[in-house]
């Protein structure tokens, strides 16, 4: 009897160590439901939508210009922010606000991307602190699945921050 | 960094139980074996990935950066250490830790150095641009035992605690050398104050 209940136990939690693992795997390499909250990306993403992030295009490093992505913030590692792509490692982009009368230009480093919201009024991103580690990028967001009626994928950037490469 | 081999080495080992399991039953062998082969697959592999992405992983040191603590023979052998994952899921480290970081220069590359200054330390700086330097929040400041040898926080600044990777906590390979690895900081690379803490537990 007693034995009866050890294989049982053992063998459910067997079990849960199994889903536990898949559902890592799956998080880890396959995508995430991340609910935003925040100012930063308005228009495309208002606060509390649900969206789905994947992370198969930053695994093999295929995350490009205009893309939305989810990065830890580097200040603080256990935060995630939600930004679109300006640039990638060597592009040029505008460091300064479409308000200012001189324009600065930077190269991104090597390794690394330039993150901005959509929002350019109300987000704290690499004009402030500066290009972030393409590392710290976790995913990239391709779906918005809540509210209901802005289902779909997400749109181009409202703003024309992004410099075309030649 | 070896992980392939670790990796199938377990399943493999795992398909061969569930294989004997299910010859026991005498029954449609080649079925069952086939079957009992894509189950334990499916068990082997997830567990495996997730177990070095969480608990520990194995790597092999490449490069001097980090003589006489790691690699002390230079090219003639490199040593392998076991990188402790659970330990820093929080993001916490103490200074004297040797820890794996991805790199920020290059994302497909992982550097393993030591934790000189966690933030809120000031350093002495060894040829970076600022000769004294605050680490902000959220970053850490590694430098390689051998400075001269090492790509480090000297040449790329102060890096993101988020970069982080694992700890290590051993040395395994080769077996002479196995030991625990302890934190320890040179003298003279101790942080000259820490803003966070206040500047009055210098010593």
């Amino acid at each position: 009897m007693f034995r009866r209940v050890l294989v049982k136990t053992l063998g459910l939690v067997g079990v849960t160590i199994q889903y536990g693992c898949i559902a890592h795997c799956t998080f880890e390499y396959i995508g995430e439901f991340v609910l935003c909250s925040g100012p930063s990306m308005e228009p495309t993403i208002t606060n509390h939508d649900l969206i789905f992030s994947e992370r198969l295009s930053r695994h093999f490093y295929r995350i490009e210009k205009g893309d939305i992505v989810i990065a830890k913030s580097p200040f603080d590692p256990k935060m995630n922010i939600c930004k679109r792509v300006i640039g990638l490692e060597g592009d040029k982009v505008c460091t300064s606000s479409p308000s200012d009368v001189f324009k600065a230009h930077i190269y991104v480093p090597k390794g690394h991307v330039w993150l901005e919201g959509d929002n350019l009024r109300n987000s704290t991103d690499s004009r402030t602190y500066g290009p972030v580690p393409y590392a710290l990028i976790r995913g990239r967001v391709c779906l918005k699945l809540w509210p209901p009626h802005s289902f779909g994928t997400l749109s181009k950037s409202p703003n024309k921050r992004i410099i075309p490469s030649e | 960094m070896k992980v392939s081999s670790v990796l199938l080495g377990v399943s493999f080992l795992n398909m061969g139980l569930e294989g004997v399991d299910g010859m026991a039953q005498r029954a449609g062998l080649g079925h069952r074996y086939i079957r009992a082969f894509i189950s334990g697959f499916f068990v082997a592999v997830p567990v495996t990935v997730t177990a070095l992405d969480r608990l520990a992983y194995v790597a092999r040191v490449e490069g001097a950066s980090m003589q006489p603590s790691l690699n002390p023979q230079g090219q003639s052998s490199s040593d392998v250490v076991l990188l402790n994952r659970w330990s820093v899921r929080n993001y916490q480290v103490q200074r004297g830790d040797i820890v794996s970081v991805l790199s920020p220069k290059n994302p497909q590359q992982k550097i393993i150095k030591r934790v000189i200054g966690l933030e809120g330390d000031v350093i002495k700086t060894r040829g970076y641009k600022n000769r004294y330097v605050k680490v902000p929040d959220g970053h850490f400041w590694i430098e390689g035992d051998h400075h001269g040898h090492s790509m480090d926080s000297n040449t790329f600044g102060p890096v993101s605690l988020g970069l982080i990777h694992g700890r290590a906590s051993h040395i395994i390979w080769p077996p002479s050398r196995w030991q625990r690895i302890e934190p320890s900081v040179p003298a003279e690379r101790m942080p000259l104050l820490n803003v966070n803490e206040g500047s009055d537990d210098q010593d």
